[in-house]
């Protein structure tokens, strides 16, 4: 098997007793990348340079015995919305075209003070607004599953680089599913922690009250292991969580006896692929065999999910975009008349249609006039929504269904009609509305040998649970790398 | 609800966006569709609903005001479109 096909901790483990080098294990993911990145434009930045130095101090630290984390010395690629000082942060966007950081994302830093090695920066949906990576002012993501189709969004050049074996393991962040969603087109496992779990100091907002980031990678092992690094109260973020239980890593467990796991009635209903329906259904099947206790339930409020999403993420996103104005950084416009041109010139050129279509439809629902119509309207909404969660949790340790309705879309398929791609997001959005933690892992593939995601859903704080409950499915069946890498003899 | 031709604009200015013509009519288009989507919300009794911002309780988080990080401008201008002695230019905003 080739070092490219390992886990991130497998790696780790290798580098730990001296079987590779770190070098070694950077050239190789380099190499990779510069063999396929052509084909899947997972990448906006690589920092082969970089890479290779920090590779080179890394493996001192570690020799030296001052890096004992089991990511030390694993490669690994951060989407393009965190920042990181010294390298080029676009967030997919023109406006940002030239942005290179003074400072480094929290996440980003824990990452580095474990030895991890940053090779580059992955494409993504401008602003992470849109779920299929097609919005990038980069080009579009290829799935590597089927080059036709979408990785998924917006995280998902940080998928698609984990399926591709690009990288061994990958940050995102998760709006509203950007992290779980491109996880379960590319075949690969990505958690969306409790809000307030990791730091979101250095990502650049878009839905500060959704935002989250979180792992992506080719197992739960190691996505337990990656967020144990990159958890963290942090003064900085006034949003984050004091946790003691950040020890993920003790909830891989293959034991899920007696665990009672919800089944939404709702998300069968109607708008789902009925291969998905059956895979995730035959999950659940799986680990009721594996005596958890598994039982149908309501959860209502499923359809409201969406249209309160929109409103509070959009505004949001209008508030939070109000900072790129061509003034310190960035895009500016090359002619203008005066400054409020200067700033509606730079905004207009600077920004893709759908993050213009967000900002204005932000814009209005915090006008006044239309503020407790909309934006109130949605907060109350998501009171009830959070209200929902509660009610289930307080009889089951796990909700289990499926990430998104459908397998990966063939490629334009989504752009020409915005509500149909934001209908794509039914079973993700309610979550950043309600705070808690979700993970998304695959479960079969369908008749096109497209990868279906299971999706396990948590109360507040109870990664743990989700953790051991996808641990314990997944030892029920073996990572399976795309097909047509195999095919390609890749 | 239908947009009109004022909304737009007025949005535009609240955006800060200068639209074209076409952008404009795929504006009002596609705000037209996204109210009348999200005015599915209308359906739902909110009364004695208290608006949720933060889906858990987080209390003000305080700290003492001090300065914690040291002078960054000559970096910080690095990244800035247009300079001038140590600040940001920007065009001229009052004669």
């Amino acid at each position: 098997m080739n070092l490219t096909q390992l886990t991130a901790v497998e790696i780790g483990k290798k580098i730990k007793t001296k079987e590779i080098g770190v070098v070694e294990a950077t050239e190789a993911y380099i190499s990779r990348i510069e063999k396929l990145d052509k084909d899947y434009n997972c990448f906006v930045t690589v920092d082969k340079e970089g890479a290779l130095k920090q590779a080179e101090e890394v493996q001192k630290l570690i020799d030296a015995g001052k890096l004992t984390s089991p990511l030390a010395g694993v490669p690994v690629a951060i989407k393009d919305n965190m920042c990181i000082d010294g390298m080029l942060t676009t967030c997919s966007s023109k406006i940002l075209n030239n942005f290179v950081p003074t400072y480094t994302a929290t996440a980003v830093e824990k990452l580095q003070s474990a030895g991890a090695v940053i090779i580059g920066k992955t494409n993504m949906d401008e602003f992470a607004m849109g779920s299929t990576t097609e919005t990038s002012y980069y080009g579009e993501t290829k799935n590597p599953w089927d080059v036709t189709r979408v990785p998924g969004g917006s995280s998902g050049g940080s998928a698609a680089a984990v399926a591709a074996e690009e990288v061994p393991y990958a940050l995102g962040s998760d709006t509203g599913g950007s992290i779980r969603q491109p996880a379960s087109f590319c075949g690969v496992t990505g958690i969306k922690p409790t809000y307030g779990r990791v730091s979101r100091y250095g990502l650049i907002a878009y839905g500060s009250s959704l935002d989250q980031i979180g792992p992506l990678a080719k197992d739960v092992t190691d996505c337990a292991a990656i967020l144990e690094e990159i958890s963290s109260h942090d003064k900085k973020d006034s949003t984050s969580a004091e946790r003691s239980d950040n020890d993920f890593t003790s909830a891989l467990k293959d034991d899920v006896k007696g665990m009672k796991i919800g089944i939404p009635r709702d998300y069968f209903l109607k708008g789902i692929d009925s291969e998905v329906k059956d895979k995730v259904l035959a999950a659940a099947k799986t680990l009721e065999e594996k005596g958890a206790i598994v039982e149908e339930f309501d959860l209502n409020m499923v359809e409201y999910a969406i249209p309160a999403y929109y409103i509070i993420a959009s505004a949001e996103a209008s508030s939070n975009l109000e900072r790129f104005d061509g003034v310190k950084y960035g895009y500016r416009t090359e002619t203008f008349t005066d400054l409020h041109n200067m700033y509606k010139k730079t905004r207009s050129e600077g920004f893709g249609a759908e993050v213009k279509r967000r900002i204005m439809l932000g814009s209005f629902v915090l006008s006044s006039g239309y503020y407790d119509a909309y934006y109130v309207k949605a907060l109350k909404a998501k009171a009830l929504i959070k209200q929902e969660f509660d009610k289930a949790f307080e009889k089951y340790d796990v909700i289990l269904g499926p990430v998104a309705p459908t397998t990966a879309l063939k490629l334009g398929e989504s752009l020409s009609d915005p509500i149909k791609m934001y209908l794509g997001d039914i079973y993700t959005v309610s979550v950043n509305l309600a705070g808690i933690p979700g993970i998304s892992l695959p479960c079969g593939y369908d008749k096109n040998g497209l990868p279906v995601g299971l999706q396990l859903l948590g109360q507040t704080f109870d990664e743990k649970k989700i953790i051991r409950a996808a641990y314990a499915f997944e030892c029920t069946k073996s990572y399976r790398r795309p097909d047509a890498l195999t095919e390609r003899g890749l | 609800m239908v947009i009109t031709d004022e909304t737009i604009e007025y949005v535009g200015i609240l955006a800060k966006l200068e639209l074209s013509g076409e952008e404009k009519e795929q504006a009002k288009k596609d705000m037209t569709n996204m109210l009348e989507y999200v005015g599915k919300l209308n359906e739902l009794d909110t009364d004695g609903v208290e608006a949720m911002s933060h889906a858990f309780p987080i209390s003000n988080v305080f700290r003492e005001d001090e300065v914690t990080n040291g002078d960054d401008r000559e970096n910080l201008l690095k990244n800035a479109p247009d300079k001038k002695d140590g600040c940001y230019r920007v065009p001229k905003t009052f004669d």
